[in-house]
């Protein structure tokens, strides 16, 4: 099992969608939630990730294809 | 004297020893160096810095240093300079120019915290330093990782422009060309710093690292007579500088070493990535991240890691924020050369060009004293200018053909 941490961010138009709960039941990731700031038109989720490879791979792939911003908790890190 | 209390989340506030960690295991928050100020107040004065050696090194006191320092003597106390041309020109009392474009030894501020940076590697033990960068930290890594004799892995995107290449080759550095787009090298290099024991200088030893950027600011207080001044304007990449200048403020306040003249931090970026001054100007601690779209290379970091931090420091030194366009960041950057003689980079036409907006705003008043924060060189950004530059004067080698073109030059530019 591996483990990742990342920033989700959403777009209003994902705010009422339960993603967090689909990465658990859809691909057996493991999700909690470290620190979170949701508004009614935007959101970021702190949050850590556990499952195998292939599953992370997998829901992060789907997040991204739903529209959640998926990035390293370290935010940009190829600096100029 | 023992000084470094620890490291601290600036989210939860939770305590951990200083370690080379940059993420608080509890919250995910950043983390920050905590010094013991209790004893740095019995030993810090403005005499003791005044003998200190002329580089950043002077404030080894506030910089998260156990031991000696080993390398990067030379780095820091760039000149201020007070500007009277363009002083002039924006009808401004009292303007001075920062001037890190001669930062030794990769001339930007990234010497600053790259040095603090490398020999932290060294006391926790790393024979390797690592970062992911597209050029100035790209220059100051493999530079200073070739004066300390340690391997150093530097990942920049594989499309990046040859100058910047060479300006990081030269210290013979592992250079990583990852061919992938921004996002996936973003998170190749976060997984890279997690996996492999190096001392990646913006993300696994990142607390220490940006402790480098107060020295810009404690430079600033120290060559304007012991006095900070009424505005700061910095540019905005990662927003660090930023926020470590107004944390420099801060301590030297609290140290007693300078009064307080409520200095206002203002911040500046491009229009096409300007992710913290959009924040601000909404009045909102919320940063939207942005897709970069700018010639100003320098500041294009779409998801500042500080970015939150620039904007809270901004909002309680009671400063505001500018925009600037492409167009007005080229104007910047000659405007700044014709008036001072000084070469800085486009971020640095950022800020001039920010500036400007601020004083026509009436933000920036014209009776008060002004900082502008230079940060990098010009020649290295020399592709900005193509197009834009003054003609040349081309002629034979006689007398004679000189008088003929230079009366043909005085007529043509009105020159008498």
């Amino acid at each position: 099992m591996a483990k990742m941490r990342v920033y989700l961010t959403f777009p209003t138009d994902l705010i009422q969608v339960p993603v967090i709960y689909h990465l658990g039941k859809d691909f057996n990731i493991v999700t909690n939630i470290r620190r979170a700031d949701v508004t009614p038109t935007y959101g970021w989720v702190a949050l850590e990730l556990e499952g195998t490879d292939e599953d992370l791979r997998r829901g992060i792939a789907w997040l991204r294809e739903k529209g959640v911003k998926v990035d390293p908790i370290e935010r940009d890190v190829v600096l100029p | 004297m023992e000084k470094i209390k620890g490291l601290r989340c600036r989210e939860c506030g939770r305590a951990s020893p200083a370690a080379p960690h940059h993420v608080c295991e509890f919250c995910f928050g950043p983390l920050e160096v905590d010094y013991h100020y209790e004893n740095l107040q019995r030993i810090v004065t403005r005499a003791r810095i005044e003998a200190g050696p002329p580089s950043i090194w002077r404030y080894k006191d506030l910089l998260p240093i156990d031991g000696e320092v080993t390398l990067g003597h030379h780095v820091g106390f760039t000149p201020i300079i007070r500007s009277r041309n363009l002083a002039e020109e924006w009808g401004l009392k009292e303007l001075w120019v920062k001037n890190d474009s001669v930062c030794h030894p990769t001339w930007s501020f990234k010497d600053r915290v790259v040095s603090v940076a490398v020999i932290k590697a060294r006391e926790f033990g790393f024979d390797t330093v690592a970062c992911a960068s597209t050029g100035n930290l790209a220059n100051s890594v493999a530079a200073h990782a070739a004066e300390a004799r340690l391997r150093s892995y530097i990942f920049i995107p594989a499309d990046l422009e040859q100058g910047k290449i060479v300006g990081t080759l030269i210290y013979n550095p592992t250079l990583v060309a990852v061919e992938g787009n921004y996002d996936e090298v973003n998170r190749l290099c976060s997984e890279v710093a997690d996996k492999y024991r190096w001392a990646f200088v913006n993300i696994s030893i990142r607390p220490f690292y940006s402790e480098g950027s107060k020295t810009y600011g404690f430079e600033i207080f120290e060559q304007l007579g012991w006095r900070a001044p009424k505005h700061i304007v910095i540019p905005c990449a990662g927003g660090s500088l930023l926020a470590k200048v107004w944390k420099a403020l801060k301590e030297w306040k609290a140290l007693g070493l300078i009064e307080d003249a409520g200095t206002r931090i203002h911040a500046a970026q491009a229009l096409g990535c300007g992710p913290i001054v959009t924040a601000i100007k909404h009045k909102t601690d919320v940063l939207v991240p942005v897709r970069p779209n700018t010639i100003a290379k320098s500041l294009a970091i779409g998801n500042p890691a500080d970015g939150y931090y620039a904007v809270k420091a901004v909002k309680e030194s009671g400063g505001w924020a500018e925009h600037a366009s492409d167009e007005e960041v080229l104007e910047g950057m000659e405007l700044l050369a014709r008036t001072e003689g000084i070469f800085t980079e486009t971020a640095g036409g950022v800020t001039v060009a920010a500036t400007k907006k601020l004083i026509e705003q009436g933000i920036i008043p014209r009776d008060e004293s002004v900082v502008l924060s230079i940060t990098g060189m010009g020649a290295k950004t020399q592709e900005a200018l193509s197009g834009r530059l003054p003609e040349t004067m081309t002629i034979r080698p006689s007398l004679a053909a000189f008088d003929q073109a230079l009366a043909e030059w005085k007529t043509k530019h009105y020159i008498n």
